[in-house]
């Protein structure tokens, strides 16, 4: 799931400068669950934007806001509402953000922060584990990522910064690399330890990332 | 010739310092500190150390070369991605670097750049394989160099890290990969030091161990606290802290550790951090 979280009010309050009324989209996926762009969020948002005095045209929570299709298709639903707005606010992700400014002419103003690729732990707390690197290495790392949960994403094992199993960037965080060993021991594995890791191959990372699935 | 290889073949005891590139565009007083250090092997020239910016290791070693001062190039994979790191290497060998110690580097929350994006497109081990790949003349891409560079390439460990195993892995990776001296992180535990040497003596690669000298008990408290790898004993901090001449005391225990480095690895890499007229004291038998 997409962590996102809402921008600082003073921050939004720049974003909107010069817009009047607004149209709002929240999205019914990664950000409902997140509570940052669910319906919930998006009335709480319509009731401070008026106390701003910026009046609220209609709003729209997508079922998917990254769906390019289905976000063009509901703001075709919402033309009228969508026409009268001199701009669209928009509660999601930045793929969700881009699908509407892809299906509309009007200035979007997002009002999300996208944090990361996040695993729920419990409902508000999210934690990264996958980067989308392009290669993954799970395999044989007994299913831990160093490139994302080894706050270097070394490949070839922990840095001099560790310190009884942690990282050094922080106490409370857990050395990727020393977890990866200990789970690795207790399956009586050497996988990743066998070997030194060749540089990863970013080549499959050049941006924009595109991926067709062949019929 | 690499003067620290020489001396380390020859099975010499050897002794290396650091010196810290300037925060400005003049090294001249960091060249007037170097030369006081003239008789020791060589001089390790830190790369943004403790991620704070700084003149670049390469052009202070550089200018350490035409000085006729021997330097130690460190560089971190923290900075530079594998173009920048290669084109690098290769610039230190046209200055006449050999001698490099090749590291992960320290992360950039530490420094006074903390919202810089860190690049770790290579880690310590590849670029100590990198390094070895273009002495070969062939770098990274499988392209082949117009002369190939020569280096005495070096890497870090920590002996006192625990899980000892794991620490010790990575060690043995690093060896695979071309290591050909080791200068340690700072180490305080005797017992500990001796143990790992017991376990790295048998790969013979020259070990040098880093010896930090402790000036006082609030310096050791802060080490604990705010530097990777840095483990001051209890015990010594409590010494220091009972002592009433701290530096003499840090004295005393720097020079007890350059004694159990000389009976079991090959040399000492001091860390005097600004007493560096103390080490003549330091190193005294």
């Amino acid at each position: 799931m997409i962590i996102s979280r809402q921008k600082n009010q003073d921050e939004l309050k720049k974003a909107l400068t010069g817009l009047a009324r607004v149209f709002l989209v929240g999205c019914g996926a990664c950000a409902t669950v997140c509570k940052s762009g669910g319906e919930e969020e998006v009335f709480r948002m319509q009731e401070w934007l008026a106390t701003g005095g910026i009046a609220v045209t209609g709003s729209v929570v997508i079922d998917e806001a990254c769906h390019i299709m289905r976000a063009g298709r509901d703001l075709r639903q919402h033309r009228v509402a969508v026409d009268e707005a001199d701009g669209i606010l928009v509660l999601a992700c930045g793929s969700g953000i881009q699908s509407i400014a892809i299906s509309s002419a009007k200035q979007v103003v997002g009002g999300l922060d996208s944090l990361f690729l996040g695993n729920v732990r419990r409902i508000g707390e999210y934690e990264e584990k996958c980067s989308l690197c392009g290669e993954c290495i799970l395999n044989e790392t007994a299913g831990i990522c160093p490139v994302t949960t080894c706050a270097k994403g070394l490949l070839n094992g922990p840095c001099g910064g560790m310190a009884e199993g942690h990282c050094e960037i922080d106490d409370g965080v857990d050395c990727a690399w020393h977890l990866i060993y200990e789970k690795l021991k207790k399956q009586g594995r050497s996988a990743v330890f066998d070997r030194p890791v060749a540089p990863k191959n970013w080549s499959g990372k050049q941006k924009p990332g595109r991926h067709k699935v062949e019929r | 010739m690499s003067r620290l290889k020489e001396r380390l073949a020859a099975k010499e005891f050897v002794v290396t310092a650091e010196i810290a590139p300037p925060k400005g565009g003049d090294a001249t007083l960091a060249i007037e500190q170097a030369k006081k250090l003239a008789e020791l092997t060589a001089l390790n020239v830190t790369d943004n150390q403790g991620a704070n910016m700084r003149m670049s290791s390469l052009a202070l070693s550089g200018l350490l070369c035409q000085a006729g001062i021997e330097p130690i190039l460190q560089m971190t994979c923290r900075d530079r991605n594998r173009l920048a790191l290669q084109s690098d290497l290769l610039g230190a060998a046209a200055f006449g670097i050999e001698n490099l110690l090749l590291l992960s580097g320290d992360h950039a929350s530490f420094g006074d750049h903390p919202e810089a994006r860190s690049v770790f497109d290579l880690d310590s081990v590849q670029l100590l394989q990198t390094a070895t790949g273009l002495m070969q003349g062939v770098d990274m891409a499988g392209k082949n160099l117009s002369s190939a560079p020569l280096f005495f390439a070096g890497a870090a460990v920590s002996p006192e890290a625990e899980p000892f195993d794991l620490m010790f892995l990575k060690y043995r990776k690093k060896i695979a990969c071309g290591a050909q001296f080791f200068q340690t992180q700072a180490v305080f535990d005797p017992e500990c030091f001796a143990g790992f040497m017991q376990a790295a003596s048998p790969l013979q690669v020259p070990v040098l161990a880093g010896v930090l000298l402790l000036k006082n008990a609030r310096m050791a408290r802060f080490l604990n606290a705010n530097i990777p790898g840095v483990k001051v004993p209890e015990a010594l901090v409590e010494r220091l802290d009972q002592s009433d001449n701290p530096l003499a005391e840090g004295v005393a225990i720097a020079r007890e550790m350059v004694a159990v480095a000389r009976a079991c690895c090959q040399g000492v890499h001091l860390m005097t951090l600004g007493h560096e007229d103390l080490i003549p004291e330091i190193l005294s038998i």
